[in-house]
């Protein structure tokens, strides 16, 4: 049996420092639902957990000075529904966020760990890359904000540095007339995993898109931010011929893998196809508010 | 390995258990605390067996450390009925026989309840939806379903 500590910091300070100090052993605790299947599966014996709950940042949902969010890493899904504003300014965001798992899970998975799990097909990363989420990661050498997109490795790893934790996330102020949407593609209604998932978020001006963002998720080793199919919608109405032309940047841009999921056929194409609704969902939203 | 010692409040009553530091919230309640109307189905999250509320959100004690219930209130199947008087949805849980094995009812049961509290008139589409976490094999969940949506409007009019 191995022996492991649990250690609960009350600030990030010290949760850094036994982070670091305890090394490849030590595995960070935020809603758990990822790192305690590992660890009753045998995948995971860590040494030491550190709890970063009962670390106020980490469970903090806050607006900015600037008009924008800052989501705490820790904060689950539930809390982040429960919040009166954040669903109408990113509801893309939060549906994203409130697709990982059941109710259950729903009470204390966090995006944060959906982020640092580094699944391809984490429902919530293809939302914040979409919406240009900004992360703040502290570490033994102080903090650094890094774009959400650079931050998964490959599947199952991160770019974060020994010892360093993810704090949170900065959502950026949202001009007049923007929205967001996601959508995965599962064979069924709930309880699955994406077999591609998709978020756009846009701002459109007298019915034309002026800048958009797309994330795409489970098609490639990591999400990706796609930026043809954005440039293919800004400047345009959303016609058929604009939407076609991103529905085939998002297709082009998959890498994916074969597997009981999908084909590498069928992730390619459903990717496109999402692209279009998710758009299409996405302008109703920025449109209907004003 | 060292045994942690843990206060916490379970069913509004203060509590202290001793456990080891990778025992789950699960192991803790049907083990040093007696509380075995929460059961151990998949043990991963996906069957909603173990349901219990925390700080009265919903989960999955598998998916819980019962070191994580330090300073926190927890609520169990346990804790449902008052006395020997059951509360509305187990009531009509046997009246609408929306039980047979009855491995996944305690779950089931504190899933709804969690549900009424946000929620006291959900659709039937709502109620699937939030009890989708909840697996039965018995039942086809019609007569789950319907129990819950029953027992909510019972309530309503009270």
């Amino acid at each position: 049996m191995t022996e492991l500590r649990y250690l609960a910091p009350e600030t990030l300070d010290e949760a850094v420092g036994a982070f670091a100090k305890a090394g490849s052993a030590a595995r960070i605790l935020a809603g758990g639902t990822d790192l305690l299947v590992q660890m009753r599966s045998g995948i995971l014996k860590p040494g030491v957990i550190v709890d970063i709950k009962k670390i106020p940042e980490m469970t903090a949902i806050e607006e900015t000075a600037d008009g924008g969010f800052r989501i705490g890493a820790a904060v689950s899904g539930m809390a982040l529904a429960e919040h009166g504003k954040f669903g109408k300014v990113w509801p893309g965001v939060l549906e994203a966020v409130n697709l990982i798992g059941s109710k259950q899970v729903q009470g204390r998975a966090s995006a944060g760990g959906n982020l640092c799990n580094g699944s391809p097909a984490g429902d919530s990363v293809p939302a914040m890359v979409a919406a240009g989420a900004i992360v703040t990661i502290q570490g033994p050498d102080g903090r650094r904000e890094m774009k959400v997109e650079d931050v998964p490795a490959g599947p199952g790893r991160t770019h974060l540095k020994p010892g360093e934790i993810l704090v949170s996330f900065k959502l950026p102020p949202r001009p007049p007339a923007s929205s967001d949407a996601y959508l995965r593609m599962i064979p069924r209604t709930e309880m699955d995993i994406a077999v591609v998932g998709c978020g756009v978020s846009l701002t459109m001006k007298d019915g034309t898109v002026t800048s958009a963002r797309v994330g795409l998720g489970a098609v490639a080793p990591t999400v990706l931010l796609v930026e043809d199919a954005a440039k293919a919608l800004i400047g345009s109405k959303l016609d058929d011929a604009a939407l076609a032309k991103a529905a085939a940047a998002c297709s082009a841009a998959c890498r994916p893998i074969d597997d009981k999921r999908g084909t590498i056929a069928y992730r390619t194409k459903v990717a496109g196809v999402l692209l279009k609704r998710t758009a299409t969902i996405a302008a109703q939203r920025a449109t209907q508010k004003n | 390995m060292a045994k942690v010692h843990v206060t916490t409040t379970i069913n509004g009553e203060p509590m202290e258990f001793l456990c080891e530091p990778n025992d789950t919230m699960l192991d803790a309640l049907r083990g040093p605390l007696g509380l075995t109307g929460s059961k151990e189905g998949c043990a991963s999250g996906d069957c909603g067996a173990c349901s219990i509320t925390l700080d009265d959100r919903l989960v999955c004690s598998c998916l819980m450390l019962a070191v994580e219930s330090e300073g926190h209130e927890i609520r169990t199947i346990e804790g449902m009925a008052q006395g020997d008087r059951l509360h509305p949805l187990q009531q009509k849980f046997l009246e609408m026989a929306a039980l047979q094995c009855g491995i996944c009812t305690s779950g089931m049961l504190v899933a709804s309840d969690a549900l009424l509290k946000k929620n006291p008139d959900p659709t039937e589409e709502e109620v699937r939806f939030w009890l989708a976490g909840n697996l039965c094999r018995c039942t086809g969940y019609d007569k789950i379903v319907r129990a819950v949506m029953e027992t909510a409007a019972e309530m309503r009019a009270q």
